[in-house]
């Protein structure tokens, strides 16, 4: 799970975590009790269709408020660290 | 031993659209590292998606050209997982209630056979941006991340299992290329990866019905290089088959310097993208109406008009082919013939000199100044003997490249055919004087002679006189 | 502390300015005067926007000269949540990995206060990314009650809570995605006001669960709440969720009368076990005073009320960890030092800049979402929540406001349950509900329990914010709790 997450926890917050994690997930096995047959799962509240946008271009970002606030960049590029082949993912 | 091939297709292609599917970045080409982005493009904090109108719209036109059945009510998820050039760490794109299923295209495989190709599912989702490895961009020991491609609208088409050989693949990529530009949903410019495959194959022994492992080999962005990815990686799980080692579920790239078939990854378990609704966007409802309205603005499409040609206008299989093979060539045929009546020569002269002209100055059909209805009138001066065939081709690239009228053309450079009889005349009677030898042989039954006194004429009137008039004349003074 | 002024109300501020005894050079001044002399205490900001402040309060007091007022906020001081962007402007939503991060784009709901002339004086604290009930897991620091330095705020919003309970600002901006402002108000005894989810613009708010997030707003009372929200609410087209429904002029909606509303009150919710007696007083208390006003009052029952908070958690935290995907030291915010490589950027960046809480429900919602756990976990809870909405919808055709205790007990100490985030959750379970629903919901400070304010929580049907108003309104003028000055400044 942590490393789906993208996070790396010490050995410490690994048996913090599982304990925690494991007293909610305790918790939320209450839902069993509710009959749930036939009931529409709800992602939205809303009574909307998704509304949609007219396809018009508005001007870009300035390239340098795009890549000011990036941890390394070049020209404006963003720079990370070198991606090796078959990391590729998607 | 020889396997039966199974192959399904995974076709991504670009949605003409001038802004991106969930924000109004412009989406452009060849543009420096993030000149084409906004806030959604690089998911910065707060940013929220809105759906480009547009694009749903061509991608309705996409599936009732291939005959999907469009759905009333579809969801957008969220494919999550983590890489430097997807900004916010899930893909926008459809899921389990995807916009389209169930349709199919036919295929032609020569010969007059055409194959029925079913498709599974068509789907809009948001491209992910793109990372420059090249390291003498990058220097070597780090990667550059541009966002411009981040969040073009992609459409995405699934095949079934149904094509059993690379040239099938080829033949279907092909024609699907082909409905898509007709329809105005994408320009399938291949080179600017605007029309990407990504191809699942496995083999099985012939006469079961069982599916063997697949891989599934990524990104192959030519017809060429589907096929010669195809053939590699049909060798290489012949190979392993006939040695009796199981082939394993794995990402595959091709090398089409060393022609082969590399593993990128192997499937893994660990691959969990953990699909959800995403909730920042409300499912998409299509009205029944809208379908209707699309369906009826739809273009007749590319297999229709090639049996409306033959049958209407009594071309051969091959001009029809030739004629539909865009819809910009089929329309400039058809208003032409609207203007100039017979559809035959305008078939020939479009075919054979129009398009070498084209040819010549590397530009399309959609690109020509000249109109159908001053070529159809360039065409009609030849028919009627006004202009040579000669003439005409000389008018052509200056017509392609400036239109005007092919008379008005035609007089200015002095290429108007000589009809006037008195001229001709003058000139045949002098052709016939001054080689009294030759009409001698002519008359002594030596008819190719008729040849040379014709050429003669020809030169002397410039080539402007109407061949088949010279002939007439030429044959009647020395009978 | 002797040296700054409490400021007056929002309705106060703007008296002062349209009579002409004060400038918004001189009230903004105040405040920030007085946020540095009460903030070493409390914490409730995370930075001040000084010199951007007096600019625009300057600009504000020549367009009163020109006789150019653009409204009712024009020129007064509003402090908005740290989770919310402004062009130029650092974001920090109290994380670590936002570290450095300024804003080049700004929210709809800044840029609305704006344009309406409001004086953005400063970002207050919160738990990092709204998760949480406390102001405890902030990457600055816990932000204090001013009723009593050693308790909590309430969270996630309790910057803003403090900032207006202190007087500090007549107003403030904060986010509820379970109760992350209802909450706060009544541990701070101030009014906080959760709208209908898609009534205010999300566009720039950074998301913690974007199907239960909510912008809202923060004052003294609910004459100056309807001020507020009718500065910020109405369709956002940058915003997919954003309703279209046409706003009301919340203000003058607050007729003093009462007399056609049924109040509801949820059998589930006043259950005498799990409350502390003196919040279940103040609010029942709270309720005949309605009562007294010419409301009727009757039963109502929502019967999935104890199933809220489980399938809360499960929603809230799946999309959060998806939400907070975008975290990855690439194009913004914190990334890990010592990363040599792209999988270390990944994994030192996140578990370095993401504290304690925000990785638990990381791990949580990744956990729900995956293979082989979805449907058991997040499409039930999914379900759940239709059944919820369908409680809400049934208890609506019976009465026109439910009515119930903010929270079930008082502010708790700093620290006391920051060791079991379960006991945390639960303290959600009055909130929650409002929020899976997408109703709007409304605090009111309805007396003491044990010194500390407590809340009565007003929710209403959809799109009826105007009623909630008009009651919390109706209450006011009968009460006086939300006049009380907190003891501890």
């Amino acid at each position: 799970m942590a490393v789906l997450a993208r996070l790396s926890l010490t050995d410490a917050e690994v048996e913090r975590l599982s304990t925690e994690l494991e007293a909610i997930l305790d918790y939320v096995e209450t839902l069993e009790e509710v009959d749930t047959t036939d009931v529409r799962p709800m992602s939205h509240v809303l009574p909307l269709a998704t509304p949609l946008r007219e396809d018009r271009a508005a001007a870009p970002l300035d390239p340098q408020a795009a890549v000011v606030n990036a941890p390394e960049s070049a020209g404006s590029a963003f720079v990370v660290p070198r991606v090796i082949d078959g990391e590729e993912e998607g | 031993m020889d396997y039966e091939v199974v192959i399904g297709l995974e076709v991504h292609t670009q949605l003409r659209t001038e802004s991106k599917l969930f924000s109004p970045a412009p989406v452009s080409y060849g543009e420096e590292p993030n000149h084409s982005v906004h806030p959604v493009c690089l998911a910065l904090p707060g940013v929220l998606p809105v759906l480009n109108g547009q694009a749903v719209e061509l991608a309705i036109r996409a599936a009732l050209a291939t005959h999907c059945e469009i759905h009333p009510y579809s969801v957008f998820a969220r494919k999550n997982y983590f890489y430097p050039d997807l900004p916010k760490g899930y893909q926008i794109s459809q899921y389990e209630e995807p916009l389209a299923t169930g349709g199919w295209i036919d295929i032609e495989l020569g010969e007059g056979l055409t194959k029925r190709v079913r498709l599974t599912r068509i789907h809009m989702e948001e491209d992910a941006g793109k990372s420059i490895h090249d390291s003498e961009i990058t220097g070597g020991h780090a990667t550059h991340v541009d966002l411009n491609r981040a969040g073009i609208p992609l459409l995405e088409i699934v095949s079934e299992p149904d094509l059993r050989s690379p040239a099938e693949a080829a033949a279907y990529l092909r024609t699907l290329r082909s409905i898509l530009r007709y329809v105005d949903v994408t320009d399938a410019d291949m080179e600017k990866g605007h029309f990407r495959c990504d191809a699942n194959i496995s083999l099985r022994e012939p006469g079961t019905s069982e599916f063997g492992t697949r891989t599934e080999l990524k990104n192959l962005n030519s017809f060429r290089f589907v096929e010669e990815a195809l053939h590699a990686e049909i060798d290489r799980q012949g190979e392993l088959l006939d040695d009796g080692v199981a082939v394993q579920q794995a990402t595959m790239a091709f090398d089409a310097s060393s022609q082969r078939t590399r593993v990128l990854r192997l499937k893994e378990d660990a691959d969990d993208y953990r699909y959800f609704p995403d909730p920042d966007l409300i499912p998409l409802q299509i009205d029944l109406a809208d379908i209707d309205r699309v369906r009826d603005e739809l273009p007749e499409l590319p297999e229709d008009r090639r049996a409306r040609f033959r049958e209407q206008y009594a071309l051969s299989d091959d001009e029809a082919v030739q004629l539909t093979a865009s819809r910009a060539s089929a329309e400039f045929f058809e208003a032409a013939v609207v203007t100039q009546g017979s559809a035959k020569p305008i078939a020939k002269w479009m075919l054979r000199d129009l398009a070498q002209v084209l040819g010549q100055l590397e530009i399309g059909i959609e690109d020509v100044v000249l109109t159908p209805d001053q070529f159809a009138a360039l065409v009609g001066l030849v028919e009627e003997g006004r202009v040579t065939p000669k003439s005409a081709r000389e008018l052509l690239p200056e017509l392609v490249e400036r239109g005007g009228d092919p008379t008005a053309l035609a007089s200015e450079r002095g290429l108007e055919a000589v009809t006037d009889s008195g001229v001709l005349e003058g000139v045949v009677d002098q052709v016939i004087a001054d080689h009294p030898e030759d009409v001698e042989r002519y008359r002594a039954g030596e008819g190719k002679v008729l040849n040379f006194l014709m050429g003669q004429v020809m030169r002397r009137t410039e080539g402007k006189a109407d061949p088949g008039a010279v002939r007439d004349l030429l044959s009647r003074r020395l009978s | 502390m002797e040296a700054s002024s409490p400021l007056p109300s929002l309705r106060g501020v703007r008296d002062l300015l349209d009579s002409g005894e004060g400038t918004s050079v001189g009230i903004v001044n105040e405040a920030l005067e007085r946020a540095d002399a009460l903030d070493e205490a409390l914490g409730a900001f995370t930075g001040m926007r000084a010199e951007g402040a007096l600019e625009d309060a300057a600009a504000a007091d020549a367009r009163r000269a020109a006789g150019r007022t653009l409204s009712p906020l024009d020129g007064v001081p509003v402090a908005i949540k740290d989770n919310m962007v402004m062009e130029g402007e650092p974001t920090s939503c109290a994380s670590r990995i936002l570290e450095g991060f300024v804003s080049p784009y700004t929210s709809t709901v800044v840029e609305r206060l704006r344009s309406r002339g409001a004086v953005i004086v400063g970002r207050t604290n919160l738990d990092e990314f709204a998760m949480g009930s406390s102001t405890e897991h902030s990457c600055f620091r816990p932000t204090s009650n001013p009723w009593d330095l050693d308790r909590a705020p309430g969270g996630s919003s309790g910057g803003s809570a403090v900032a207006v309970a202190s007087r500090i600002v007549p107003a403030a901006l904060g986010s509820d995605t379970g109760g992350s402002i209802r909450q706060p108000a009544s541990h701070c005894g101030v009014v906080g006001m959760k709208p209908t989810y898609g009534r205010v613009s999300r566009w720039g708010l950074v998301a913690f669960a974007s199907s239960l997030d909510q912008i809202g707003v923060f004052t003294r009372d609910a004459g100056d709440a309807a001020l507020l929200l009718e500065a910020i609410a109405g369709h956002d087209p940058a915003d997919s969720t954003s309703l279209r429904e046409p706003v009301p002029r919340f203000s003058e909606e607050l007729t003093g009368d009462i007399s056609d509303l049924v109040i509801g009150l949820p059998r589930e919710y006043f259950l005498d076990e799990g409350v502390d007696p003196g919040v279940l007083a103040a609010v029942r208390d709270g309720v005949s005073v309605l009562e007294r006003a010419g409301a009727k009052v009757r039963e109502v029952s929502l019967p999935h009320t104890r199933f809220a908070v489980a399938t809360y958690y499960l929603i809230a935290t799946a999309e959060a960890s998806s939400n907070l995907a975008r975290y990855d030291g690439v194009r913004y915010g914190r990334r890990a030092a010592s990363a040599t490589d792209l999988s270390q950027m990944y994994f030192l960046s996140r578990s370095e800049g993401f504290g304690e809480e925000v990785k638990r429900r990381i791990m949580l919602g990744t956990y729900v979402l995956s293979a082989g756990y979805y449907d058991a976990y997040y499409r039930k809870a999914q379900q759940v929540r239709a059944l919820v909405l369908d409680d809400f919808q049934k208890a609506f055709d019976e009465c026109d406001v439910i009515a119930t205790p903010t929270c079930p007990e008082t502010a708790f100490r700093l620290g006391e349950k920051t060791g079991d985030p379960l006991s945390m959750y639960l303290g959600d379970i009055y909130t929650v509900s409002a929020n899976l629903a997408g109703i709007p919901g409304i605090s009111v400070p309805c007396g003491m329990a044990g010194g500390l304010p407590a809340g009565l929580q007003l929710l209403g049907g959809p799109l009826q914010e105007a009623t909630l108003l008009r009651a919390a309104d109706v209450f006011q003028r009968l009460t006086s709790h939300h006049t009380a000055v907190p003891t501890a400044i």
